[in-house]
């Protein structure tokens, strides 16, 4: 057993103040992220030939079958790759290589969700040279996964119609942080009760001019607009 | 719970600023954590008593300051504290959700105490 931390909660803040006798003060001013910010611009230089994207949403709202779908859509003429990130098995991983894309798990046992030195471990396993698209998929979290840049160029919030229209309210920071936002399960909408105005209100209040594709991975209705959009971006940075 | 992995980055943080001063030894490691930062202070109070041992804070201190969300109400044109923690920003004036995040997402070691 570890030894009990002495702690003291200060609230305001003692700057520059030493509270132990003969102490000396030294000024850090660093942020806890450092390494993985660090780690994540390697990872950012190592994918210059490639658009990656990294897919957060909760669990179950379908970043798995969105995934099965655009790799199947996209396989025809660009070479896809895909990390999974996963507390526990490599089901999703053994989805998405079915699906045609060479993918990598990653379980990352208790944790909440990907840093950028578990992505470049990952990709370690991939010929990045050889690709045109990495997407990344996030642990199904929509706290934790926020905090941690991965290296990617676009960060895609899905939400499903079956969570409820107010999610980008109650986790504003996921959804100000996209760079895109696709609403999933289109097709059951109505049966589920989903107030489409409502929700893309939500994304708008919370994330004002960021792309929305509404779609339905299972069915395959929305997908157009948002293969066209991964196509453009990655056309966009390849100038 | 990825409170372990940030006390191991705090900790080399730490020891990184205080090699540079020539110290022996890391009296306090004074941290400012965000309310919205996603970091709950006893799991970092917990991770930080089981990764010391060993290092130059092995017998520190650890200080958490809170930093309150702050958020910018476009419409009202002025900030507001947020009234929860899990980054509802909803402008208690004229209850419009504000994306503009002045402050709370902080995860910084500020200061040392070093002899």
């Amino acid at each position: 057993m570890a030894d009990p931390v002495a702690t003291r909660d200060v609230r305001v803040s003692p700057h520059g103040t030493a509270v132990t006798p003969g102490a000396r003060v030294v000024q850090v001013q660093k942020s806890l992220m450092t390494h993985n910010d660090g780690v994540a611009a390697a990872n950012r230089a190592a994918f210059e030939g490639c658009l990656v994207l990294n897919i957060v949403s909760s669990p179950g709202s379908g970043k798995t079958a969105l995934l099965e779908r655009s790799v199947r859509e996209l396989a025809g003429d660009l070479r896809v790759a895909v990390v999974v990130g996963d507390l526990e098995t490599d089901n999703d991983a053994i989805r998405i290589h079915a699906a045609g894309a060479p993918s990598v798990q990653i379980v990352t046992g208790t944790v909440c969700h990907l840093e950028a030195e578990m992505v470049a471990r990952a990709v370690d396993q991939l010929d990045l040279a050889g690709l045109d698209v990495l997407v990344i998929e996030n642990v199904g979290n929509l706290v934790c996964p926020a905090s941690w840049d991965l290296g990617e160029d676009l960060r895609v919030t899905l939400l499903s119609t079956t969570e409820g229209e107010d999610k980008p309210l109650k986790y504003p920071r996921i959804f100000k942080d996209a760079d895109a936002v696709v609403i999933n399960k289109v097709d059951i909408a109505e049966a589920v009760g989903f107030d489409r105005e409502r929700a893309l209100d939500a994304v708008a209040k919370v994330s004002p001019g960021t792309p929305v594709f509404e779609l339905s991975a299972r069915t395959g209705e929305g997908m157009d607009a948002w293969l066209a959009f991964v196509r453009e971006r990655l056309a966009a940075k390849r100038g | 719970m990825h409170e372990f992995g940030l006390v191991i980055s705090m900790i080399d943080l730490a020891e990184e600023a205080a090699r540079k001063e020539g110290a022996d030894v890391i009296e306090a490691i004074h941290v400012e954590i965000g309310a919205l930062s996603g970091v709950v202070p006893e799991a970092l109070e917990f991770a930080f008593g089981g990764a010391r041992a060993g290092t130059m804070a092995a017998t520190a201190r650890l200080e958490v300051t809170y930093i309150p969300a702050i958020a910018y109400c476009a419409t009202c044109q002025s900030e507001f504290e947020l009234d929860n923690r899990f980054g509802i920003a909803m402008c208690p004036t004229c209850d419009t959700p504000s994306a503009d995040l002045r402050q709370g997402r902080e995860m910084h070691v500020s200061h040392l105490e070093v002899a």
